[in-house]
């Protein structure tokens, strides 16, 4: 490649401008303080990791990991995504506390993609885990919170689905019992949505009519409580029955936190099996082609670090946000404080003053002709309301001292 | 319907667009035909509440990636190059032909082979899982001149009824994948719009299998 030009940054990292920043913080700070009421303590983890420990143990494939060489020669992540590194704090530095644990996090995470797939290298995902708690009401607490967090960050309208991996395990290896191979083509082509791969090997394995039926009935398990009873009818098997009874009791959880008519049952949901274990969910915006937020239960990932514990939790795709929620007006008045020079000392002191309010306040010194003549002409047209001086947006005018008190 | 709810369809332009807009009609949808297309880029269809846009073939998984359309008619040799990350609902059965690895009759392959394709993506994932190291070649077009002046060992590229190939002197020497052309719906809208992407996909695949029905006649 050639030597970059000067206004070039590496493929997928973006800058972001004081206007999409306060946007960025309001979805930020909304979203953790939503958190927060629901008792979730905020943490901060490193953006370097170790690859053998938490790149290991995260979701994100290898080929999308970011690696580079410490001086010593180990090899380095930048954090994929954040639930590995707080399994990794809760086993180590919160070993002691008890649980169950409620942490909440905004951070920002990296992603190794192709060159020209057009994703971001570099995102924010602001997040919760609920590290020690196996029941299905831990499960409807992250869903529900995960929708008062879209709330409060003011995603417009969403709805969230979610689905169960122990299902379509169950229910595979009750038809194809001990076909792990064959289990495995079937999950991949579900893991990749191709619904005409999935058919295709399905009329491809050696299998009785009803049973190729009921796998194809998967494809179409989506809607409402009722989506359970058409579920159990396709399998009998323990584990299937298990994951349908979570989901049921889910449902009803989620009945009681009001939030219903948000969510539906998607049994079609797939997640990464070697990951997830238990309840998955995405939540999806309106006008936006990319899931909002995603999340689900993970019971196996603690015991890598060494404290097994249930866990579940969900991360706000906090940049993909960022495109959905409307740019709300400055919340804080802006001031424009212009002063003649013998004004100084007087202009300074109401700034401060009006600092202490809480108001923004941008002080700047009349040099020449020019100055005054726009200073008074602004002053003129009233000093109130939104009015513009050297590029930036103004709300109100004061001025300090006159032209006439200047030394020529 | 409000506008916002109608359903935005990518079609792909050229080769498949005469199939893919028959099966459209013949599931009753009024469709334009290509004559008519007139530059229009995007066309409403306001009693089916349908969008149509018009692509390039190889950019329709994109637009559906990124949601600017919910639905789309690809091939399956785009979808496995350019690897999106889109739902694949429907085998349309319409542009059906085969990606082959292709090369003269005859003639050892060197060791480190060269490969020439439109398909760089497809090329180097098939020969790594067969076991082979060639370095591929991207190619835009007349990818069948390549090993006729010794640009390459072997092309990866579609055949349809091979007669390019034969005129050529080439053959056909493993058939990679049969390829046909399949409805693809962004991740977002497969769940909001669930219930029109389902309609759709339904009155798609009863056309699709009369069409097979009536060929098979034919």
């Amino acid at each position: 490649m050639s030597k970059p030009k000067v206004f070039e940054k590496p493929v997928g990292v973006r800058d972001y401008l004081p206007h999409a920043v306060a946007k960025l913080r309001r979805i930020e700070l909304s979203a953790l303080d939503c958190m927060r009421r629901w008792g979730y303590e905020q943490i901060i983890t490193p953006t370097l990791e170790y690859y053998d420990t938490v790149g290991a143990a995260s979701t994100t494939s290898d080929r999308k990991l970011f690696k580079l060489l410490d001086h010593r020669g180990t090899t380095i992540v930048l954090r994929s995504e954040m639930t590995a590194p707080i399994a990794r704090v809760v086993a180590s530095l919160l070993r002691q506390a008890p649980l169950p644990l409620r942490l909440s996090y905004h951070a920002n995470v990296f992603r190794a993609f192709d060159e020209g797939a057009g994703r971001d290298a570099e995102f924010f995902q602001t997040g919760a885990e609920l590290v020690g708690d196996a029941s299905a009401e831990a499960d409807a607490e992250i869903i529900a919170l995960a929708a008062s967090s879209l709330q409060a960050a003011g995603v417009p309208s969403f709805s969230i689905a979610f689905g169960h991996v122990g299902f379509l395990n169950g229910l595979l290896e009750e038809k194809l019992p001990g076909r792990r191979d064959e289990q495995d083509l079937l999950k991949d082509c579900l893991l990749k949505r191709d619904f005409v791969g999935y058919r295709d090997r399905l009329r491809e394995l050696a299998l009785d009519g009803d049973d190729r039926r009921a796998l194809e009935e998967v494809l179409d398990l989506r809607g409402g409580r009722e989506v359970c009873d058409r579920a159990l009818a396709l399998g009998r098997s323990g584990e299937v029955r298990a994951a349908i009874r979570q989901l049921g009791e889910i449902w009803d959880v989620l009945g009681a936190y009001g939030v219903q008519h948000l969510v539906s049952v998607d049994l079609t949901m797939i997640g990464d099996f070697s990951y997830y274990t238990g309840m998955i969910f995405e939540g999806y915006a309106s006008q936006l082609g990319f899931p909002v937020c995603s999340g689900g239960r993970y019971d196996n990932l603690l015991a890598q670090f060494g404290r097994p514990a249930p866990a579940t939790g969900f991360a706000l795709k906090t940049t993909r946000i960022l495109e959905v929620v409307n740019g709300q007006a400055e919340e804080h008045q802006r001031v424009l404080i212009l002063y003649a020079s013998r004004s100084l000392a007087e202009a300074l002191a109401e700034a401060s003053r009006l600092r202490e309010e809480g108001l923004t306040v941008v002080t700047a010194s009349l040099r020449g002709q020019d100055d005054w003549e726009e200073a008074e002409k602004l002053a003129a047209s009233g000093a109130e309301g939104p009015f513009e001086f050297r590029g930036r947006t103004f709300d109100r005018l004061i001025l300090f001292g006159k032209r006439e008190e200047e030394a020529p | 319907m409000s506008e916002m709810d109608w359903l935005t369809v990518v079609m792909p332009k050229g080769r498949i667009y005469g199939d893919a807009v028959r099966l459209f009609r013949r599931a009753g949808l009024p469709v334009p035909e290509e004559d008519d297309e007139s530059r229009k880029l995007i066309v409403p269809i306001a009693e089916a509440s349908l969008r149509f846009i018009l692509a390039k073939p190889a950019d329709v998984p994109t637009y559906v990636e990124y949601g600017v359309a919910d639905v789309g008619v690809a091939g399956k040799d785009v979808l496995l190059e350019e690897n999106r990350d889109v739902y694949e609902l429907l085998d349309l059965g319409i542009a059906r032909c085969r990606m082959c690895v292709i090369g003269l009759p005859g003639g050892k392959l060197p060791i480190y082979p060269r490969v020439a394709t439109k398909y760089p993506n497809v090329a180097s994932r098939y020969f790594r899982e067969h076991g082979q190291q060639v370095e591929v070649i991207k190619l835009n077009g007349s990818v069948e001149l390549a090993p006729l002046i010794g640009l390459a060992d072997r092309i990866v590229d579609l055949v349809e009824t091979g007669r390019t190939l034969r005129e050529n002197g080439l053959v056909e020497l493993e058939t990679m994948f049969e390829i046909t052309s399949r409805l693809i719906a962004n991740r977002v809208s497969y769940r909001t719009k669930y219930a029109q992407i389902r309609s759709l996909c339904d009155r798609l695949a009863k056309a699709a299998e009369t069409a097979a029905a009536g060929g098979a006649a034919g």
